[in-house]
């Protein structure tokens, strides 16, 4: 067999898939077996590399060189120019601000020379169905070391060290999670993850199970020894299918190999794991709605206490972490506690996953530090605000979260830092938002999104934040009064006060959090009848302007409702009582003479 | 599709679960995603009737989480799903453009079918692949940077595709 001269590394991330990813392989394999070059070039797919606004993304080795946007039509020429003729082929590499080319922007762009990867160490480096490759990059050592070397009580001092959290939301110790689990009564035991990611905005524990799938089995499995444990399940929503199919792989790889199933690694220990799939509702990231849900049966939340450590599935102790969460545990395991902890700040110790979201130049999955400021995290890592636009606000923490405004952006992240804000770390999505976003549109649109995944149980999350979203209905209609911004606060704050699950507890968050920092927003709806990011269709307007417009006819050709008339070459108008406000014809205008206005 | 035919497929469907399943707990979410999948994105009612004989739990308790998760229909859906994501990601990247243009192209709204059964179309909660807003599923294929003319070009070559076959 002819020796391997290059390796392809195709991101099959699920942005990269969905930006057209299969056909480029597709193409690219076709090519390479065109020239007969299939034996000498190995093409790799891996888990997400992280940067979803350059995909399709695709790295050739031993040079490293990175394309980008490469898509079906551009594919065989790589093959052709690059590997056939050792030429770079320059409109697809990577474009820095001012146009210069970047053949390795991975060993050069803050958005990758900032991270440091511990979570997400794998993802874009292996492939996901390679076990091998998972234990030649000290997979499954973690797992042998606990075994073999340290024990329980070490794995749980371990943990305590590293002073990891909880990276779902909560931000809760892990190890007291464990050692709660540990030390509950009971022969029967569950360990479970959580891989039911909902917040808007987040999507690194998805990255991690479609790119390293074998990181959740091996934490799992270490996890289960140190509580004793002897099943586990693995909760991925219905919305992941490549993350089921790629995990329900690795699990039967791992049973192959003896690291999962009867007598792990020739021990005594017998742990085995089964995936349950969720069907499309947000609550079920409630842990105890989770936990119903396993058993079959709706997903509504249950009372606490008992905590699932003591009283889970089937009644069970049962142990519940996030996928991030696990993907910590090898790596701390292997190179101790104190390793871990030396990154990130007091009270918020190693690396989080954020992903970035929105309105900012890189989108995409990165591992800092904790303590790292708003905006170094937004302007140096993401690349800033596209399109010349300013940057207005930055909502995390998804519906359970608030926004982070300008004048608090270089506030360093840590959970306490963002609580005081009013705002939460959660599972750490941050969507950015320019100044075309109307922060009441914004708080709307979460109160829609809370009452439709409302389960319904308790009275103030089901009732409570319906009445609030038909206030901001009414405030973007330009119907609302002052009165109704006192109610909005008084309602919201006694929904979070006796709501019974996080969801409820959380859920006016948006809404109070934006009438901190935007009240101003709030009150031009209300007493100017005025939308100043010209967002809430009610209170704006589309208008020509009569010296600006040639009379091409563009927009009226474009407009779906035929509001817009006029004669060629004379100057168009459009009627306010048609126009749907749907913006096609501003698109379309070549002369700069259509505009939004709020009267 | 008779009563007994569904009493059948509906039985092997859970014998096969129930036997792979750890835990001889419920695993009726599971057996109802199958069902499901088999009769291409719904579940006739007639199968509640069978899993509470296979199963012993209460009519109403299966009712209660067929129709709680928005991802199960017991009405026939179109042979393609197209989810819609509807979050603030999407929502601030242009989502709302790309809404209209779906609606527009097939002439349906949330919930409906097209008259010729291919297409029905539903809103979402977040995909998780914000990186690439905005975005939509079609059954289990994701496709993202959506804009109203890409949504066209999918839709139509779906479309032509089905006619061609």
């Amino acid at each position: 067999m002819p020796a391997v001269e290059n390796t392809v590394l195709i991101c099959a991330g699920g942005a990269c898939i969905s930006a057209g990813e299969k056909s480029v392989k597709e193409v690219f394999e076709d090519t390479l077996k065109k020239y007969s070059l299939e034996t000498v070039v190995r093409v790799v797919e891996t888990g997400c590399m992280g940067a979803c606004d350059l995909g399709p993304i695709l790295v050739i080795y031993p040079e490293g060189v990175f394309y980008q946007k490469v898509n079906a039509e551009n594919a065989a020429q790589i093959v052709e120019e690059h590997i056939l003729k050792g030429r770079v082929v320059e409109r697809l590499l990577y474009k820095g601000d001012t146009g210069e080319l970047k053949t390795k922007p991975q060993e050069e762009l803050p958005f990758f020379t900032e991270q440091v990867k511990i979570a997400t160490r794998n993802l874009g480096v292996i492939d996901p169905l390679s076990i091998d490759e998972y234990i030649a990059r000290d997979g499954y050592f973690a797992l042998h070391k606990a075994l073999f070397e340290i024990g329980p009580e070490k794995v749980l001092e371990t943990l305590k060290k590293s002073e990891l959290k909880g990276r779902g939301g909560a931000g809760f110790p892990t190890w007291m999670k464990w050692d709660f689990t540990r030390k509950a009564q009971g022969d029967t035991k569950y360990i479970i993850c959580n891989a039911d990611e909902g917040d808007p905005g987040a999507f690194m524990d998805r990255a991690v199970l479609e790119g390293d799938p074998h990181t959740i089995v091996e934490a799992m499995t270490i996890a289960a020894y140190t509580v004793g444990a002897q099943k586990g399940f693995v909760y991925v929503r219905a919305e992941y299918p490549l993350a089921i199919e790629r995990l329900t792989f690795a699990m039967e790889k791992a049973r192959e190999y003896g690291l999962l199933g009867n007598n792990i690694l020739g021990t005594d220990f017998s742990f085995d794991l089964e995936i349950r799939i969720g069907a499309g509702a947000f609550v079920c990231g409630e842990e105890t709605a989770l936990i119903n849900s396993i058993e079959g049966k709706r997903g509504i939340p249950r009372v606490k206490p008992p905590f699932p450590a003591n009283k889970g599935l089937w009644g069970k102790p049962t142990l519940l972490n996030n996928v991030e969460t696990y993907a910590n545990i090898p790596p701390i395991i292997i190179n101790g506690g104190e390793w871990f902890s030396q990154y990130g700040v007091e009270g918020s110790k190693g690396t989080k996953v954020f992903a970035l979201a929105g309105n900012v130049k890189n989108t995409g999955l990165v591992e800092v530090p904790m303590g790292i400021t708003v905006r170094k995290l937004i302007y140096d890592i993401g690349g800033g605000i596209p399109g010349g636009k300013r940057l207005k606000s930055i909502q995390t923490g998804g519906p359970s979260g608030g926004c982070i405004p300008l004048e608090h952006l270089d506030t360093p992240i840590t959970y306490d830092n963002l609580k005081k804000l009013g705002t939460i770390v959660g599972s750490g999505g941050m969507v950015v938002m320019d100044e075309d976003s109307c922060m009441v549109d914004v708080a709307k649109y979460f109160l829609e999104f809370t009452v439709e995944e409302s389960c319904g149980q308790c009275t103030p999350c089901r009732d409570g934040t319906r009445r609030m979203l038909e206030i901001l209905e009414r405030i973007t209609e330009g119907e609302g009064t002052m009165e109704d911004l006192d109610l909005l606060k008084e309602l919201g704050e006694n929904i979070m006060a006796t709501s019974l699950c996080g969801l409820g507890q959380t859920a006016p968050q948006p809404v109070l959090s934006t009438m901190r920092y935007f009240w101003h927003e709030y009150e031009a709806h209300v007493l100017e009848k005025k939308c100043p990011a010209k967002r809430c269709k009610p209170l704006m307007r589309v208008v020509i302007d009569k010296d600006k417009c040639v009379g091409c006819t563009a927009c009226a050709r474009v407009c779906p409702v035929n509001a817009i008339s006029g004669a060629v070459r004379k100057p168009h108008e459009i009627d306010p009582e048609i126009c749907t406000r749907c913006g096609s014809c501003l698109a379309v205008c070549r002369f700069n003479a259509i505009s939004k206005v709020s009267p | 599709m008779s009563a007994d035919s569904i009493r059948e497929t509906v039985t092997k469907i859970y014998e096969d679960i129930n036997s792979q399943s750890l835990e001889k707990g419920d695993v009726l979410i599971n057996t109802l995603h199958a069902i499901q999948d088999h009769y291409g994105n719904f579940i006739p009612i007639e199968a509640a009737e069978v899993l509470k004989e296979l199963t012993g739990t209460p009519l109403s308790k299966i009712y209660e989480v067929l129709t709680f998760y928005t991802m199960f229909s017991t009405h026939r859906r179109g042979k393609y799903v197209i989810r819609i994501c509807k979050s603030l990601p999407c929502h601030v990247t242009g989502g709302q453009e790309v809404v209209d243009a779906l609606k527009n192209s097939l002439e349906i709204s949330f919930g409906e079918t097209t008259g010729d059964g291919l297409f029905t179309l539903e809103e979402t909660s977040c995909l998780g692949l914000c990186g690439v807003s905005p975005v939509m599923m079609i059954n289990d294929e994701a496709y993202g940077n959506l804009t109203k003319e890409r949504v066209s070009e999918i839709i139509d070559s779906i479309v032509s595709r089905e006619r061609g076959e």
